[in-house]
C-alpha cells in the first residue's frame, strides 16, 4: 500500500477508535447507573472506574488525531470543523465521566418513586450520545445519513427534557424529602440533562458543517 | 547575438511562468492542499515536456498571424509583450500572455506593412470568447457531477481529502503540460520563422527539430519563472478570484487544463478529424481566461449570480481589452526605435511583383485582369503597398486581390542537393520525396507556388490531395514539409 494510503487509513482507524471509546463509555455509564439504582455498588464502582479510564483514553486519542491533522496539513478546509467536532464530542464524554464520578463520590440517595424515571432519563441521555457518535461517524463517512441521525438526537434530547422535568417536579412536590435532598437529586438530574444537551449541540454543529461541505 | 535576441523571449517565458502557474497550482497551494515546492517541481517539469512534445500546433496558428521574419523583430515583439505582461501584473489586472503577444504581433504586421491575416486573427479572437465559455461549461458540469458523486458515494472525509490532493497534483501536472503545449507559442512562437537552431538527428532514431530546441529553451525560462517569482502570484490568484474549496479548486483547474489541451493538442484534432467530427482551431489561449470561466461556471452551479463578484469581472474584462491594445501600440513604437535608433533589422521586407510567371498563373487561375498590365514587372515594397495599388488604383475586388497577392509574393528559392542531403531529415520527409527534390538541384524559383507546382508535377508524393475532411491531415502534414523547404532554400537566407 502506498504510504499516503496507509497514513490515511491509520488516521481513519484512530478517529473510529475515538468514537468507539465514547460509545463504549456511554453504554458503560448507562449500565453503571443501572447498578447504582439496583444498589449493586461494587459493580457500579467498576463501571465508574472504567468510564474514567475511557475518558483518559479518548483524550489521548483526540490529541493524537489533532496532531496528525495539523502536522500533516490534512483537511485544510474542514480541519477547524473536525477539531471542534472532536473536542465537543470529547466534552460530552467529560460530562459523562464527571456525572458518574459524582454518583461515586456523593452517593446521592435516590427515593424509590424516582428510580424508574431516573433510569429512563439516563437511557435517553445515553441514547442521544450514541446517536451523536453515529452522526459524527456519518459526517466522516456517509454525509447523507447525517440528517436522520440528527433528528434522532433531537428526539432523545426532548425526551430527556420531558423525563427530567417530571423527576424535578415530582421531587419538589414530595413531602418525604427535605430541601437539601431535593436539591442534591436535582443537581444530578441537571447533569444528566446536560449530557443530552451537549450531544444535541454537537448535532447542530454537524448540520452546519455538512452544509459547508456540500456548498 | 542570437542569444541576446532570444533574451526577450526568455523574459516573456519567465513572466509567463511567474504569472500563469498561479492559474494551475494557485488554488491548490492557497488551500494548502499542495506544498509550493511540490507544485513548482511538477509544474516546471510538465511545462517543459508539454512545450517540447506538443507545442507546435498552437505555434502554427500564431505563425500565420504574423510570420515575424527577422530576429530583431522577434526580439522586439516578445519584449513588447513581456513588458505589457509585467506592467499589467503590476497594475493588478489579470493578464494574458496570449493577448499580449497577439497584440504585439499585430503591431509588427502594421509596422512591417505585412497584411494581417484576418482569418487567423478572427480564429484567435474567437478562441478568446470560446475559451472562457467552454471552461465555464466544463466547470458547471464537473461541479454538478462531483456533488452528485459526493452525495451518493460513501467516502471518508480523509480519503476524499487524499484523493483531492492526488487529483490536484495529477491535474496540475496535466494543466502544466497543457500550458506548456499551448502557451509556448506565445513565448517562442515569434522566433519560429527566424529560428537560429538546426534540427538534430540522434542516431537516426530521435528527431529533434530546431523548433523543439527553441521550445525547450522557452520551457526552461518558464520553469525559472515558476521557481523564482510565482510564489507570490500563486497566493494572490488562489485567494482573490473567489474563495474556493479544494474540490472546486480541483474542478477549476481540470476545466482550465481541458480547455488548454483541446486548443493545443494536434493528436486530439487528428482524432476528431478521423472521426469526421468538427475540430476546434489550434490556437494559443489564455489560461487566465479559462480560470475565470471555470470560476464563473462553479458560481452559476452553486446558485446563480450570488457567488460572482461582478466588480472583479468588470476589471477582468477591462484587462482583456487593454492588454492586446497596449501590447500592439508598444510593439509598434518599440519596432520603430529598434529600426531607427538601434539600426536593427526588425523585418525582412517581402516584395511583390507581377512577373511573367505570375501572369501565366493568374491567367490559368482566371484571376487575370487587363488593368494589371500597367503594373507588370514593377516591384512593390510591401503587401500593403501592393494591396493599395490593386484596390484603390485599379478598383479590383477584395477577395480577388487577396488571391493575386498570394501569387505575386516574391520569395526567391534555389534547391541545392547538397543541402537536401545535409539539412533535411529523410525520415520525416520520406525517401521518395527527397529523391524527387534532389532532381531539382540548381533550379531557381521566384515564387513559393512555383516550387509547389513543379514538385506536384514531378511526383504524386508532393501533390496535395483534394480538400475533403479525410485529406485534411495529409494536406496539413505536407504543408509543414513545404514550409520547411521554403525556410531552408530561401535565397534571402544565403
Amino acid at each position: 500500500m502506498l504510504p499516503v494510503f496507509k497514513k490515511t487509513k491509520e488516521l481513519e482507524a484512530k478517529i473510529d477508535e475515538f468514537l468507539d471509546v465514547i460509545m463504549e463509555a456511554s453504554l458503560e455509564f448507562k449500565q453503571g447507573i443501572k447498578y447504582y439504582l439496583e444498589e449493586n455498588f461494587e459493580e457500579f464502582s467498576k463501571r465508574a472506574e472504567l468510564v474514567d479510564k475511557l475518558e483518559g483514553k479518548a483524550d489521548t486519542l483526540r490529541r493524537e488525531i489533532e496532531n496528525k491533522l495539523y502536522s500533516e496539513m490534512l483537511l485544510p478546509e474542514a480541519r477547524g470543523d473536525v477539531l471542534a467536532l472532536l473536542e465537543n464530542s470529547d466534552d460530552v464524554l467529560n460530562i459523562i465521566a464527571d456525572t458518574i464520578m459524582g454518583f461515586e463520590v456523593e452517593k446521592p440517595k435516590i427515593p424509590d418513586f424516582v428510580d424508574r424515571y431516573l433510569y429512563d432519563l439516563v437511557s435517553e441521555s445515553s441514547a442521544s450520545v450514541e446517536e451523536m457518535v453515529t452522526t459524527v461517524r456519518s459526517y466522516f463517512k456517509n454525509i447523507t445519513a447525517v440528517r436522520d441521525h440528527i433528528t434522532k438526537i433531537m428526539f432523545h434530547e426532548k425526551e430527556s427534557d420531558r423525563v427530567g422535568n417530571k423527576i424535578k417536579s415530582d421531587i419538589f412536590k414530595s413531602t418525604e424529602l427535605d430541601l437539601a435532598h431535593k436539591i442534591h437529586i436535582s443537581t444530578f438530574v441537571e447533569k444528566l440533562l446536560l449530557i443530552a444537551d451537549k450531544a444535541e449541540d454537537v448535532g447542530d454543529r454537524i448540520s452546519i458543517y455538512v452544509m459547508k461541505r456540500l456548498a | 547575438m542570437v542569444w541576446f535576441y532570444l533574451l526577450s523571449g526568455i523574459f516573456l517565458g519567465w513572466s509567463l511562468g511567474a504569472n500563469h502557474t498561479g492559474n494551475i497550482f494557485g488554488p491548490a497551494v492557497a488551500t494548502k492542499m499542495v506544498k509550493f515546492r511540490t507544485a513548482a517541481i511538477i509544474a516546471s517539469l510538465f511545462v517543459i515536456i508539454g512545450a517540447v512534445i506538443s507545442g507546435a500546433g498552437a505555434a502554427h496558428t500564431l505563425g500565420k498571424l504574423g510570420a515575424v521574419n527577422a530576429l530583431g523583430g522577434s526580439f522586439t515583439v516578445a519584449l513588447a509583450a513581456a513588458i505589457t505582461v509585467a506592467w499589467m501584473t503590476k497594475l493588478g489586472l489579470p493578464v494574458s500572455t496570449t493577448q499580449a503577444i497577439v497584440g504585439a504581433i499585430v503591431g509588427w504586421d502594421l509596422f512591417s506593412g505585412a497584411l494581417i491575416d484576418t482569418n487567423a486573427l478572427t480564429k484567435i479572437v474567437a478562441t478568446w470568447i470560446i475559451n472562457p465559455i467552454l471552461a465555464g461549461i466544463f466547470a458547471f458540469i464537473l461541479y454538478k457531477l462531483s456533488m452528485f458523486f459526493l452525495r451518493n458515494v460513501q467516502i471518508h472525509i480523509l480519503e476524499q481529502d487524499m484523493y483531492t490532493r492526488i487529483g490536484l497534483v495529477l491535474i496540475g501536472a496535466f494543466g502544466a503540460y497543457s500550458l506548456g503545449a499551448n502557451n509556448i507559442a506565445n513565448v517562442m512562437g515569434v522566433f519560429v520563422t527566424a529560428n537560429p537552431f538546426k534540427d538534430i538527428n540522434l542516431f537516426d532514431i530521435i528527431h529533434i527539430s530546431g523548433t523543439q530546441i527553441l521550445f525547450f529553451i522557452g520551457g526552461i525560462a518558464i520553469a525559472i519563472g515558476i521557481f523564482t517569482y510565482s510564489h507570490k502570484v500563486i497566493k494572490t490568484v488562489g485567494k482573490s478570484i473567489m474563495k474556493l474549496s479544494p474540490i472546486s479548486a480541483l474542478i477549476v483547474v481540470l476545466s482550465e487544463s481541458l480547455v488548454l489541451f483541446i486548443f493545443a493538442s494536434e493528436s486530439l484534432a487528428k482524432l476528431l478529424i478521423s472521426l469526421h467530427l468538427p475540430s476546434l482551431p489550434l490556437a494559443p489561449v489564455s489560461s487566465s481566461q479559462a480560470v475565470v470561466g471555470g470560476v464563473i461556471g462553479i458560481g452559476i452551479a452553486k446558485g446563480g449570480g450570488r457567488a460572482i463578484n461582478f466588480g472583479t469581472l468588470g476589471k477582468i474584462a477591462w484587462g482583456w481589452l487593454l492588454t492586446p491594445i497596449s501590447a500592439g501600440i508598444l510593439s509598434f513604437f518599440a519596432l520603430f526605435f529598434m529600426q531607427n535608433v538601434f539600426q536593427q533589422q526588425v523585418y525582412k521586407p517581402i516584395k511583390y511583383s507581377i512577373t511573367p510567371e505570375c501572369r501565366t498563373k493568374l491567367v490559368e487561375k482566371g484571376l487575370w485582369d487587363k488593368k494589371l498590365e500597367s503594373i507588370e514587372d514593377s516591384v512593390f515594397e510591401s503587401a500593403r503597398e501592393f494591396k493599395y495599388a490593386l484596390i484603390l488604383k485599379m478598383g479590383l475586388k477584395k477577395d480577388r486581390v487577396n488571391k493575386i497577392i498570394k501569387y505575386a509574393e516574391l520569395y526567391p528559392l534555389m534547391i541545392d542537393s547538397f543541402k537536401v542531403k545535409k539539412e533535411l531529415d529523410t525520415k520525416w520527409f520520406g525517401e521518395e520525396r527527397i529523391e524527387v527534390l534532389k532532381k531539382l538541384h540548381g533550379v531557381r524559383f521566384k515564387h513559393k507556388w512555383q516550387l509547389v507546382d513543379t514538385l506536384s508535377k514531378m511526383s504524386p508524393v508532393w501533390r496535395y490531395k483534394p480538400p475533403t475532411p479525410e485529406n485534411r491531415l495529409y494536406n496539413r502534414e505536407l504543408k509543414k514539409r513545404y514550409e520547411k523547404l521554403f525556410i531552408e532554400f530561401s535565397r534571402s537566407h544565403l
